[in-house]
C-alpha cells in the first residue's frame, strides 16, 4: 500500500487518531482487525518498549501492542479532524 | 471408531447422574475476569480433566443453588469464533459441539468485562447469533464505575437480543444471587432474539444451506463461509463433500468480492459494536489511582525494562532461595522415613524396593514441590495482575532477535525452575513452528534438578579463590547458567532457520490494565497447576525411580552376603562402641559398592564405559550418567552408592571419595577438564524422562521429543569430549 501521510507507526507518545484505512492483505493485519482496529476506531498511542519497538496503543480504554511492521499498514488521521 | 452421535449419548447421559440439570459453557474474553467468576459460581465444587487428543485441562465446576444443579464448563478465553490458537479452538470446538466425546453446551454463560465492552461485544455478538440459552455476565462493574463508565444495563440487555444481562462484582460477590438464579434457570429463558449484525450474509447462508441441504448449523455454515477450511478447523471439516466445498468457494467468491473475509467481518461486526456502545455507555473509560501510576511508570521504554528486570530476580530468588529450606526438610524426611522402613522391615528385596524404590521415588517427586509452587505462585499472581502480557511485551524485540516471539519469554523463565511447567506454558503461543520452537529450547535451561548436580561438583573440584569480585565457584555457576541460556537461544534459531522455518511469529498483545490479584482465584489456579505437575511429572518420576531401583539391585550376588559377615565378626572382635558403629557402616557401603558393581547398572556402566573413554568416565561415572537418564537428579544417590559412602551421604563425604579416586594405572578419574566436561554434559542432556512425556504430549507426536533426546545428548557428548580431550591435550 502506498503510505502517504501518517500511519500508526509514525505517531508520538499521547497522539489521539482515528483509522482510516487498512491495507488488509497480510494475515496479521486481519488477526489485528479482528482486535478491534478497524477503520473508524479511535486509538492513543500510549508507550513503546526499548528501541521504539513494539508500541503500546490504548483503544477503547483497553492496551494492545503491536509491532512496527504491522502498525505501517494503518493509515490514521488526527482524531475530532473533519469526517 | 464410533460414530460421534453415538458417543454423545452416554456423554450427556453422565449429567443426567449426577443431577445435574443443565450443562453451561462459560465464554469471554481473555482476561474479561472468567476464572474469578466461575471460581466464585462453583467454589470448591470444581474438578480438572482432559480433552482427549489435545492438552488443554478441562475445567469443570458445579453450581448449586434452591435446589438446582447446573455443571459450569469454564472455557479458555477467545476473543471470536474464528479460533487463533489451540486454546481458542478448544473453546469453539466446545461451544459449537464439534468434539465428538463432550455433548455441546444446553447454555452459554458469556462473560463481558465493563471496562472494556469493545472488545467483549465483538465475542458476545457472536454468540447471541448462535440463538442458544444465554445469559450475559457483565463484570467489574466496580472498576467500570470508578473510571467514569455508565452503562444501561437495559439498553445493553436490548441490543443483544433480549438475553438477560447480569452486573455482578466477582471480588466482592455483588450482584452474584441474581446471577446464579439467572444461570440454574438458563432452559426456562427465552432464546435471544436475532439481532441482526449481518443480514447479507445471513441471506447467503440461507441460500448455501436450501442449495446444498448441508446439515450443518448456521453458524457452521457462517464459519466456513467466512474462515474457509483452515488447519484451525480441518478436523470438523475434513469430512465433508467435494460438491459442497465447491459451491462454498464459489460463494466465497462471490459474496467477498476480493476483500479479505476476515476484515470484512471485521469491520461489519465493529461497526455494530460501536453502535451499540454509542446507546449503552456515556464515556470511554479513562485510567484511575494507583493503576494509571503504575502504567505511567512502565509506560517508560527504561523504566519499564528495568522494572521487568526486578521482577524476574525477585521471582528467581524466591524460587531457589526461599524453597531450599523446604526442600532440605523433604529431603531429610525422606531419607529418614527410607531409613526407619530398612530398619523396621530389615535386610532383603522388600524392604530395599519399598525404602530406597518407592519412598527415594516418591520423595524425588515431592522434593521439587516447593519450588514449584513458588514459582506457579508468582507466574498466576503476574497473570492475574496483567504484568505477564506486558513481560511479553517489553521483551519481543529481543526474543524475535533469535526467531521467537515476546511470549515465549514465559515458558522459558518458568523452565528454570522445571522443564515441564514450562513446556506446558507454551500452549498460550499461536504459532506451531512458534512453540515448537520454544519447546526445543526450554530444556536448556537450567533447571532446580540439574542445581544439586552442579553443586557437588563445583564444591569439589573447582577452587574457591576470588576473581575480581566474584568467587571463581558462583562465576562457574554462572556460566553454567548462561551456557544454558545460550544453548536455548541457538537451538530455538536453529531450528526456525531449518526445520521450522517460516514466517516470523505473529504478535499481536493485549495489554490489561493492572489490578489486584483475586486471592480465591490465585488459590484455585495454583492448585489445579500442582495437581497437573503431580499427575504428569509425578507418575514418570515415580516408575523411573523403580525401575532405576531394579536395575541396580538386581541381580543379587551370593558371594557378598558372606563375606560381609566374615568383616562384621572381625570388626567386632577389633573394636567396640562408636568405632564399630562406624566400621560396620564403612563394611555395609562395600558391600552396597560391590553389589552395584556386579547389578545390571553397574554391568551396564562397565560395558559402555568405551563409549564414554573419550570423555575420561570410569565405570563408576558411566553407571551413574545412565542410572540419571530418565530422572537426572538420581545421579547423586547413584554415585554415594558406587563410592560405597551410602545414598544418603553428605556433600563432603562424597566428594571427598570423588576426588580420590582413580583408574588402575593410578591417574585420577575427576580432573578438572574431566569434571568440566561432565558439567557441560549435565547442562545439554536431556535426562528427564518426564520432560520427554510432555513434549510428546503438547507436540502429539513422538518425533519431537525423540529428535530432542538425539540432538541434546549428541550435544553434551561432543560438548564434554572436547572439554576433557582439548584440556587434557
Amino acid at each position: 500500500m502506498e503510505i502517504n501521510g501518517y500511519t500508526l507507526a509514525t505517531l508520538k507518545r499521547g497522539q489521539k487518531v482515528v483509522i482510516k484505512a487498512i491495507n488488509a492483505t497480510d494475515p496479521q493485519v486481519q488477526r489485528l482487525m479482528v482486535l478491534g482496529l478497524v477503520e473508524g476506531a479511535e486509538i492513543e498511542h500510549a508507550s513503546a518498549a526499548l528501541g521504539g519497538d513494539p508500541i503500546e496503543f490504548r483503544l477503547f480504554g483497553c492496551g494492545i501492542s503491536l509491532r512496527q511492521e504491522h502498525a505501517r499498514h494503518f493509515q490514521v488521521a488526527p482524531a475530532g479532524a473533519g469526517d | 471408531m464410533t460414530k460421534p452421535s453415538e458417543i454423545r449419548v452416554p456423554a450427556s447421559s453422565i449429567a443426567v447422574r449426577r443431577g445435574v440439570e443443565s450443562r453451561v459453557a462459560v465464554v469471554g474474553s481473555p482476561n474479561s475476569g472468567k476464572s474469578t467468576l466461575f471460581n466464585r459460581l462453583t467454589g470448591l465444587k470444581q474438578r480438572i480433566g482432559n480433552y482427549p487428543g489435545v492438552t488443554v485441562e478441562r475445567h469443570i465446576g458445579t453450581l448449586s443453588w434452591k435446589d438446582r444443579k447446573t455443571e459450569l464448563i469454564d472455557l479458555p478465553g477467545t476473543h471470536s469464533l474464528r479460533p487463533h490458537s489451540l486454546e481458542e479452538q478448544i473453546t469453539v470446538d466446545v461451544i459449537l459441539g464439534r468434539l465428538a466425546v463432550a455433548a455441546p453446551p444446553d447454555g452459554i454463560l458469556a462473560v463481558l468485562d465493563a471496562t472494556n465492552l469493545y472488545q467483549g461485544l465483538f465475542l458476545v455478538q457472536q454468540l447471541v447469533e448462535l440463538q442458544k440459552p444465554m445469559v450475559v455476565a457483565l463484570t467489574m462493574t466496580d472498576a467500570a464505575i470508578r473510571s467514569g463508565i455508565d452503562i444501561d444495563l437495559h439498553a445493553l440487555s436490548e441490543a443483544l437480543g433480549g438475553v438477560r444481562v447480569c452486573g455482578v462484582i466477582a471480588t466482592t460477590g455483588a450482584g452474584l444471587n441474581e446471577l446464579r438464579e439467572a444461570v440454574t434457570t438458563i432452559q426456562d429463558a427465552p432464546l435471544p432474539r436475532k439481532i441482526n449484525v449481518w443480514p447479507e450474509l445471513e441471506v447467503a447462508i440461507s441460500g448455501l444451506r436450501s442449495a446444498t441441504g448441508i446439515s450443518l448449523s448456521e453458524t457452521e455454515c457462517v464459519r466456513l463461509l467466512i474462515d474457509g477450511i483452515t488447519e484451525r478447523n480441518q478436523s470438523f471439516s475434513a469430512g465433508l463433500d467435494n460438491e459442497f466445498i465447491a459451491r462454498l468457494d464459489a460463494l466465497r467468491l462471490e459474496f467477498f468480492a476480493g476483500q479479505p473475509p476476515v476484515a470484512v467481518e471485521a469491520r461489519i461486526r465493529y461497526g455494530w459494536v460501536r453502535s451499540v456502545l454509542k446507546s449503552v455507555q456515556q464515556s470511554a473509560p479513562k485510567l484511575y489511582g494507583w493503576q494509571s501510576r503504575i502504567t505511567e511508570f512502565l509506560n517508560q521504554p527504561f523504566a519499564g525494562t528495568i522494572g521487568l528486570f526486578v521482577v524476574m530476580a525477585v521471582v528467581f530468588q524466591a524460587v531457589f532461595a526461599w524453597a531450599t529450606p523446604l526442600m532440605d526438610f523433604i529431603d531429610g524426611a525422606t531419607a529418614t522415613l527410607g531409613a526407619r522402613v530398612g530398619d523396621v522391615l530389615g535386610d532383603g528385596a522388600f524392604s530395599s524396593l519399598i525404602g530406597d524404590g518407592v519412598i527415594a521415588g516418591v520423595g524425588s517427586v515431592i522434593v521439587f514441590l516447593p519450588q514449584i509452587l513458588i514459582l506457579f505462585l508468582f507466574i498466576i499472581l503476574l497473570e492475574d495482575s496483567g504484568y505477564l502480557a506486558r513481560a511479553a511485551y517489553l521483551m519481543d524485540r529481543t526474543m524475535r532477535s533469535v526467531g521467537l516471539s515476546g511470549q515465549s519469554i514465559i515458558p522459558m523463565i518458568s523452565s528454570f525452575a522445571c522443564a515441564v511447567p514450562g513446556i506446558m506454558a507454551t500452549r498460550v503461543i499461536p504459532s506451531r513452528r512458534d512453540r515448537i520452537a520454544t519447546i526445543m529450547a526450554a530444556p536448556f535451561m537450567t533447571c532446580s534438578a540439574r542445581l544439586p548436580v552442579y553443586a557437588l561438583l563445583i564444591a569439589a573440584f573447582v577452587p574457591a579463590q576470588q576473581v575480581g569480585f566474584m568467587n571463581l565457584q558462583g562465576l562457574v555457576l554462572f556460566g553454567l547458567y548462561m551456557f544454558g541460556i545460550v544453548m536455548g537461544i541457538l537451538t530455538a534459531l536453529l531450528m526456525r532457520k531449518t526445520a521450522l522455518r517460516g514466517p516470523k511469529p505473529p504478535f499481536a498483545l493485549m495489554l490489561p490494565e493492572f489490578r489486584k490479584p483475586n486471592l480465591q482465584t490465585v488459590f484455585f489456579q495454583l492448585l489445579g497447576r500442582v495437581k497437573v505437575f503431580l499427575y504428569r511429572a509425578g507418575t514418570v518420576i515415580f516408575s523411573v525411580a523403580v525401575i532405576v531401583w531394579a536395575l541396580s539391585y538386581y541381580p543379587r550376588s551370593d558371594l557378598i552376603a558372606p563375606e560381609v559377615e566374615k568383616q562384621r565378626q572381625a570388626a567386632a572382635f577389633m573394636l567396640s562402641g562408636e568405632e564399630l558403629a562406624v566400621e560396620y557402616a564403612r563394611i555395609d557401603n562395600v558391600a552396597a559398592a560391590a553389589q552395584l558393581e556386579q547389578s545390571w547398572l553397574g554391568r551396564a556402566g562397565k560395558s559402555v564405559e568405551p563409549m564414554f573413554r573419550p570423555l575420561g568416565w570410569d565405570w563408576r561415572v558411566s553407571a551413574a550418567v545412565i542410572a540419571g537418564f530418565p530422572a537426572r537428579e538420581v545421579v547423586i544417590a547413584v554415585l554415594g552408592t558406587v563410592y560405597a559412602v551410602g545414598d544418603q551421604a553428605d556433600e563432603g563425604t562424597l566428594s571427598t571419595r570423588l576426588k580420590a579416586s582413580t583408574w588402575p594405572d593410578g591417574s585420577k578419574v575427576f580432573t578438572l577438564p574431566m569434571v568440566l566436561g561432565l558439567l557441560i554434559f549435565y547442562a545439554c542432556c536431556l535426562q528427564c524422562a518426564a520432560t520427554l512425556a510432555v513434549i510428546r504430549r503438547e507436540t502429539n507426536t513422538w518425533r519431537w521429543p525423540v529428535f530432542a533426546w538425539v540432538y541434546m545428548t549428541a550435544i553434551g557428548y561432543i560438548g564434554a569430549m572436547l572439554a576433557f580431550q582439548l584440556g587434557s591435550a
